[in-house]
Formats: C-alpha cells, structure tokens, sequence
C-alpha cells in the first residue's frame, strides 16, 4: 500500500498532498504524542485527532509519513504548512481512530510494502 | 527562531550562559569563609568584615549555619548600641544557603529571588563548605568568556570541516511557545543525519531532544536547551529558571504529569517526557530545586562499546 492509495478509501480526503508517494510501512495509533515520539516506526501512518503543528513536529522527529486525522476534526492551517514543509502527508477522514486502524490494518495486509 | 538569528552574538552569549549555567557552584564559591560562632558579639562581627572586606557572616554551631550576618543587621546594632550583644540576638535566624553541587544556574534564580548578596554554600551533610557573592558569578562570568574567546580564535584558525560531528548550540525557550517547540530537535536530527550517524541513535537523540524541549515549553517558566556534540557522544543538557521539581522521583514515575488541561489538550502531559528521556540516555543526569531551577542531562553514545 502506498501513501496516495490512502486518498481512494471510502470517506477520506487529502488536506496535505505535497509528499513523496512511498509505501505505508505500518501504523501507529495514538494522541499522546510523547507516546508516539517513543513507539512510532519509521514510515508509518499515524492515526490520531490531535491535528496542530505539534503532531508534525513529531511526525518528522518519528519518521511518520503520514498523518489521519479522525473524526473530521479540522486541521489548523500552520498544521498543513508545517506538514507541506516537511512532506508530511495529511488526510481527514469521519471515521473514529478504531475503526481508521482496522481499515488501514486490513489494506496493510493485503498488499504489504515487501 | 531562524538558523540566521542564532547565529553571531546571541548564539555565542546563549552559549556563555550555558558554560556557566553548566558550573557547579563548588567550582565558583569562595572556599575560604569566615564564619563566626554562637557566642560571639557584633563587634567581633566588625573586626572580621572590616578586616577582610566583606559583608556577611554566617553563624555555624558545629559546622552547621545557623545564622547570618549581614552588613544591615550590623548598622542596626551600631545605631541601637547593640555591639556588644550576642549575633544570636540580631542575626538573621531563617538562613537560604545552597547546596555546593547546584548548577550555577540556580544560585542566579537565587540572587534574582532573595535580597541578599550572598549564600552560605552548604556540602550534602549540610555542614557550611564556602560562600557565594554575585563577585564568584561574574568572576565566573569573565573566566568563562575569555575561554569562550581563546575558542573562537582557534576556530579561526582551524576551521570546522564540514563533515565534522564537533559543534556546540544553545536554543532558547520561552514558556508555552509550543509553536516553536520542535524546532531545536529538527535541527540537530537533520545535523547528525547529514553526518551519518545511524537512524536508532539518531531517533534516541530526537526523542530526548524533543521531551526536553517540550519540558522547558510546558512547564517551566522558560530556559535554554543547549547540545555539545563530538564524534563520541551527544549530550543534551536543559536549564530553567524555575519553578523547580518538589519531588524529582515522581517526576520520573511513568504516568505523572503535573501539567493543565490545555497541555493535555494539545497531545502532552501524559506523564511519559522525563521517563522517555532516561530511556534512550546512556548517562541521564536531573537536578531540581523549588524556586531556583531544574537541571538535567542526557548524553547517548554515538560509539558502540562505550555505554
């Protein structure tokens, strides 16, 4: 699965399209971002609401290349400029943080990275 | 802040501040104090500073301060015709003294905090070890700058490589500038990155890096994060003004957070900074006192075997 494969799921729109389309590596879900600055893997989506510059600041530090951001929370605008800067993908979607992971974790499995 | 402002006269000020901030207090107080004991008077009190030019005395029993005496508390004797009392009668009984392995730093929030000119510096079994005057901190000051000019002028001459690991940088933090938090790790991933240092060590280097930062930004009243880098080791080290940590082992606890909603709000304060720095530090070093500051330093290895 690759980055820009994110934007054809059902409900999803892209707030952030300047990145480079690599593949999903796996996913993190979480809005505390302490947690997700230690545990987060390199590559992967992160799954949270927590949408300001923070989330990317973390993101870039972690190595995540993507952001969701559930529940249709709105994204801050400094947000999606720091995350252009840093080519950070960004999408929004009405889902909530399970349901988001369960539909990421299933398109992970059926077409991995490697 | 930009990469331009940091440079020139602020990022070589921030950085004498950080070499003094760095000191222990043991390293700039005047070891040789004169102190008086219980039972002696307010006269003997004058003959010591008269004859030694200074304007305090600490009054110890046993090597532990008791008292202080101050040029104020000897004018008012003078005035009232008390030279002849005992120091127990007219000395300041309530005395702030500082513990000799402080960072120099807090003895500054000290200064700024309490009236007085000088501390009595007391060693761990509170037995009284040296004085500190705000002379010791300037005279530290001006140490430190020549050495920070000696530096310079050797850099001159021998120019940084490109390549090279060796630097040395302050940032500064202001308190709930979360806009700006990030900014400092950012910098110092993507330096050590374009330098070749592995992903792992780089990726522990961020995550102390960006607690502390968001530490400084969150919870202290502001400060400055400084790194000193060479091939064998970072070392991330955070000064604040204050408020202080009451209770430093619980600061430590996984879990507890004395942080406020909006904090909470924003995605932090879930108790895991402190913890998570001393995770990915080889060495991992905090000191905290209330009303005068935190100190605390994490250093990773760059150089297997080391650790």
């Amino acid at each position: 699965m690759k980055i820009s494969d994110i934007q054809s799921l059902d409900g999803f729109t892209c707030l952030q399209s300047e990145y480079v389309d690599d593949f999903v590596l796996g996913g993190y879900t979480s809005d505390l971002l302490s947690d997700v600055m230690a545990h987060a893997d390199e590559g992967s989506v992160l799954i949270t609401i927590q949408a300001h510059k923070n989330t990317v600041a973390v993101s870039s530090l972690a190595g995540v290349s993507t952001i969701i951001v559930c529940n249709n929370r709105s994204a801050t605008d400094d947000m999606l400029e720091a995350a252009r800067e840093q080519g950070i993908a960004v999408f929004q979607t009405a889902d909530n943080q399970f349901r988001t992971s369960v539909l990421i974790a299933q398109h992970l499995a059926s077409c991995p990275a490697r | 802040m930009s990469d331009e402002e940091q440079k020139g006269p602020l990022q070589s000020s921030l950085r004498v501040q950080e070499l003094i901030y760095g000191l222990k207090i043991s390293e700039v107080m005047t070891k040789k104090v004169f102190a008086v004991s219980r039972n002696c008077t307010m006269r003997d009190v004058q003959h010591i500073m008269k004859n030694n030019g200074i304007t305090g005395v600490p009054v110890v029993d046993n090597c532990h301060v008791v008292g202080f005496v101050s040029m104020n508390d000897l004018m008012n004797a003078l005035e009232q015709g008390g030279m002849d009392d005992g120091v127990i009668s007219r000395m300041s009984g309530e005395v702030q003294t500082l513990a000799e392995d402080m960072p120099l730093s807090f003895a500054i929030s000290a200064f700024n905090k309490f009236s007085f000119r000088s501390f009595p510096v007391v060693n761990k079994q509170n037995e009284l070890v040296g004085i500190l005057t705000f002379r010791n901190i300037n005279l530290a000051l001006i140490r430190e700058l020549s050495r920070q000019l000696r530096e310079m002028e050797h850099q001159n001459e021998h120019p940084v490589e490109p390549t090279s690991l060796d630097m040395v940088k302050v940032y500064q933090l202001h308190r709930y500038d979360f806009d700006n938090g990030g900014q400092a790790s950012s910098k110092i991933k993507k330096f050590l990155k374009e330098r070749g240092v592995s992903p792992q060590l780089v990726r522990r280097v961020a995550v102390a890096s960006y607690e502390l930062e968001i530490n400084l930004v969150a919870h202290s009243i502001g400060g400055m994060l400084s790194f000193d880098i060479n091939e064998s080791r970072v070392k991330v080290s955070s000064h604040d003004r204050g408020p202080g940590i009451a209770d430093v082992d619980q600061a430590l606890t996984e879990g507890f957070s004395t942080a406020n909603e909006w904090i909470r709000s924003q995605g932090f304060g879930a108790g895991m900074g402190l913890p998570n720095v001393k995770r990915v530090s080889d060495e991992f070093a905090i000191q905290s006192a209330v009303g005068m500051g935190t100190m605390i330093r994490a250093v990773i290895h760059l150089k297997t075997g080391e650790s």
